[in-house]
């Protein structure tokens, strides 16, 4: 899938993140702001990369405000706002 | 056995995780009007997440999925339906027709999730004076269908009538969608009660819906899970006077008489069902000691 | 003879205000309490420095107390509870003296004992009368319970009375009475009402919080202790406070009435009190204004000094009275050990309170808490801080069920044989990191920046500094 314009999908309520995605000039641009960055960086990461290719994403600027979302909460909105941003290739 | 179904909505993250803990009977996790259109999507990627991470022990799982005509139905259906819920719960269904339309989609949908045909049943909601009107054809027309549902707060709206504390506007839709449940063969859940401070106004609601013959009822918030969940439990009493019934008709077979009486009142077949069956239910819920 | 002085500034010279002296507040104004600032900004303005403040808790009201730390004008620190805001700046290193905690019961011990000298006492007081009879029940500033401020004001050097709401001699009653006081000053104002009580107290209505009450309550009915003279006290947060709406139906239910109720008091233990289902409520703070008319209008609500609630140096304490208790926490470790001074990142929010001290007389100490807080989870292996130790500690009761310190075997099985969800700590400490993962575990590596003093005088912990944001 490819990236073509700019969305956003989640909220900044608790147990929630907000995640903006727009099109990058190449590969995954991750940005993660979160209230558990201390404890859990690398997890977040690891989730919003497993979800970029799950997704077929190769290049995308993704950035992440956290406020303690699980694990399948982040990558549910990372697929949302990828799809929402996103065309699938012909 | 779902004596108490509680809704959560499908986009809220905090509430899907806790989900499990409220001692509910069934989930109803809402794509529909929890939902803001704009947030359809994101609901539905969210839910199909959640129950694919999280485990909610011992509670089933249903999912109300948005009206026809919305232009959300196929893609809730084909995002749930891999999920294995329990059963999915069809909106403002009016007609048996709405349910061949679902049941076709969701048909297709376990076919290609190599679901076996018919693992999902359906849990129609009946929220229209259409839909009330045709209650037993829709809960007789498909084998998919193991209950309705009253939906009383657009019905009210559907009636031009007003939503009252006590329910007197949708007395006769109460009765109508039991009778229509009870003579498909299937179940009837009952609408929730929506003030979520007025304790007593529940027990009272529950406590008719359970009389009316209801099997279950709706919540909207977890705090009326207790309530409701006594409600449609076998109370101690009942548990006794049927252990008394089944008591007096072993000793009245024993003795080979034909007619037996109990507290001066012959017990005929009804009495005796009710007794088996509150006993079942008893046994169920583990209440009542060594049955 | 008269002990009114003009101004607070005047106060301070009499008393002999001088470099290097402790002085010391009560926190009855809570988040409204202008006293301690007054204080200190007419100390510095005196150009007095190096003070020590010995104050029972401070809040974020108190933040430009950061300043005159900045400013030389205070070194020292002591305290049972600091807030957020005045936790962050210890924790990020403004003052070079470690803060020494102590718990609600250790302080008044550490006065009345002695170890603690309190040079000047500064009693923030809603009412009093010109020989320094003061109370907390009347006036624009009424706060309840002067409990916090009655060791200070028998054992200090000097005794200031600081009110806005000055009446004739005799006041009645006097919660602080004339012979400990020397100074008596009228101020435009003590503090601000809306931050000393809150209206109304409000239950949580968090679904996670009522289900872990719902549990608590339970706990309790099923723990043997819940009979005609049960003695109960609960914290005023969120989960705590709920456990008493569950307690109430089940005591109903029961048939049992309770003996007295413990603490900080809120209008719903007041409630309960009417009702009838205790007998007594002995108060050291009042957390709301229908406490406050209650402490004032029942003899049944009675104040009680910090010594009487909770030291463990009288010849008893309230605490040790105590049937069953509620408390928080922000980390609790596989040996029950829990963290109340610090959240996950080793940032000061908090302090024991009355925490340590309930815990180790009550006969039952639970502690109510979610398996985790925006993704990081309660249980962990070991405590940032040990604020209360884990041998006081019974049950833990969490939204999935509850952990029974194996040192309470039979408690354990009387919790199963209630029908309650008993689990072993680590299996719900496991339940937790299946939703949550394994959170990397952060220590600060700071100097030193509070000790943890535990009521029976040993050095229970002690807390680094945090460095970056």
């Amino acid at each position: 899938m490819n990236i073509v314009s700019q969305a956003v999908a989640g909220t900044l309520e608790s147990n929630d993140v907000l995640v903006q995605v727009g099109p990058s000039p190449g590969g995954i641009q991750l940005e993660v702001d979160s209230i558990v960055l201390n404890q859990f960086e690398d997890q977040i990461r690891q989730a919003v990369l497993d979800t970029a290719r799950e997704l077929g994403v190769q290049s995308a600027r993704i950035a992440l405000n956290d406020r303690g979302a699980l694990e399948c909460t982040i990558k549910a909105r990372v697929e949302t706002a990828l799809r929402r941003a996103g065309e699938v290739s012909p | 056995m779902r004596r108490s179904l509680l809704f959560i909505p499908g986009n809220s993250p905090g509430m899907l995780q806790n989900a499990g803990i409220h001692q509910a009977d069934a989930l109803i996790l809402d794509l529909e009007d929890a939902v803001a259109p704009a947030q359809k999507d994101a609901a539905r990627a969210l839910v199909r997440r959640a129950l694919q991470a999280l485990s909610y022990p011992g509670v089933e799982m249903i999912v109300r999925i948005n009206p026809l005509g919305s232009g959300f139905t196929q893609a809730d259906i084909t995002a749930m339906v891999p999920l294995r819920p329990a059963l999915l719960m069809p909106t403002k269904v009016s007609g048996p027709g709405d349910i061949q339309q679902v049941v076709a989609m969701v048909a297709q949908a376990e076919a290609d999730s190599g679901l076996e045909q018919g693992s999902i049943g359906l849990l129609p909601l009946l929220e229209t004076a259409l839909g009330i009107e045709n209650a037993y054809a829709i809960a007789s027309c498909d084998p998919r269908v193991k209950a309705i549902f009253l939906g009383a707060e657009d019905l009210s709206a559907d009636l031009q009538a007003h939503r009252t504390r006590g329910g007197e506007e949708i007395r006769y839709a109460r009765g109508r969608v039991v009778v229509a449940a009870r003579a498909a063969g299937i179940e009837a859940y009952d609408t929730p009660f929506t003030d979520v401070d007025d304790e007593e106004g529940l027990l009272q609601d529950a406590a008719l819906a359970r009389a009316l013959g209801f099997s279950g009822k709706a919540a909207i918030s977890p705090r009326h899970i207790e309530a409701i969940n006594a409600a449609f439990s076998p109370s101690p009493e009942e548990i006794s006077y049927a252990r008394e019934v089944m008591a007096a008709i072993a000793e009245g077979q024993e003795q080979g008489r034909g007619a037996v009486s109990l507290r001066g009142k012959m017990i005929d077949k009804p009495i005796v069902d009710r007794a088996r069956r509150v006993l079942d239910q008893a046994r169920a819920l583990g209440l009542g000691g060594d049955l | 003879m008269s002990k009114l002085v003009h101004a607070l500034k005047d106060a301070l010279v009499s008393a002999g205000l001088r470099d290097g002296m402790t002085i010391s507040f009560h926190h009855h104004l809570r988040n409204g309490d202008q006293v301690l600032n007054q204080v200190l900004a007419q100390a510095a303005a005196l150009g007095v420095r190096d003070l020590t403040v010995e104050a029972s808790s401070l809040f974020d009201v108190h933040l430009p107390l950061l300043d005159h730390i900045r400013a030389g004008v205070v070194t020292g620190l002591n305290c049972n509870y600091m807030s957020g805001g005045i936790g962050r700046a210890i924790s990020h290193g403004v003052l070079a003296k470690p803060v020494r905690f102590r718990s609600h019961g250790g302080r008044p011990d550490a006065i009345d004992s002695g170890r603690v000298v309190i040079d000047i006492a500064f009693v923030a007081a809603p009412a009093a009368d010109p020989m320094g009879n003061a109370n907390g029940v009347m006036g624009p500033g009424a706060c309840g319970s002067l409990g916090y401020a009655m060791p200070d004001a028998r054992h200090a050097r000097k005794t200031v009375i600081v009110t806005d709401h000055l009446v004739p001699y005799p006041l009645i009653p006097a919660s602080i009475p004339e012979d400990e006081v020397d100074y008596v000053v009228l101020v435009d104002s003590i503090g601000d009402p809306k931050g000393i009580v809150s209206g109304t107290t409000r239950i949580t209505r968090d679904p996670v919080g009522l289900a872990i009450a719902r549990y608590a309550a339970q706990v309790i009915e099923h723990s043997g202790l819940l009979q005609d003279g049960f003695s109960f006290q609960t914290g005023a947060g969120g989960a705590s406070l709920a456990v008493t709406q569950y307690l109430k139906p089940i005591m109903k239910r029961l048939g049992v009435t309770g003996s007295f109720g413990l603490g900080g008091i809120t209008g719903y233990l007041v409630e309960m009190l009417e009702e009838g289902y205790f007998t007594s409520l002995l108060d050291v703070q009042c957390f709301d204004l229908r406490a406050v008319q209650s402490i004032r209008d029942n003899p049944r609500h009675c104040e009680i000094s910090a010594s009487r609630y909770a030291s463990p140096g009288v010849r008893s304490a309230a605490v040790n009275s105590l049937d069953a208790v509620v408390l928080g926490a922000t980390e609790i470790d596989t040996q029950f050990n829990v963290n109340v001074h610090t959240d996950s990142n080793g940032l000061i929010l908090g302090g024991s309170g009355g925490h340590s001290d309930a815990a180790a007389g009550a006969r039952l100490t639970m502690i109510v808490a979610p398996l985790f807080r925006a993704r990081l989870p309660i249980i962990v292996d070991r405590v940032l801080c040990t604020s209360t130790p884990g041998s006081t500690v019974d049950v833990l009761v969490t939204q999935k069920g509850v952990a029974v310190n194996p040192r309470r075997a039979q408690l354990r099985d009387r919790l199963r044989q209630g029908g309650l969800p008993v689990y072993e700590i680590e299996e719900l400490k496991r339940a937790a990191q299946a939703l949550t993962g394994v959170p990397r575990v952060v220590r600060p590596q700071g100097r030193v920046v509070a000790e943890v003093e535990y009521r029976d005088r040993s050095l229970l912990d002690t807390i680094r500094g945090v460095t970056g944001k």
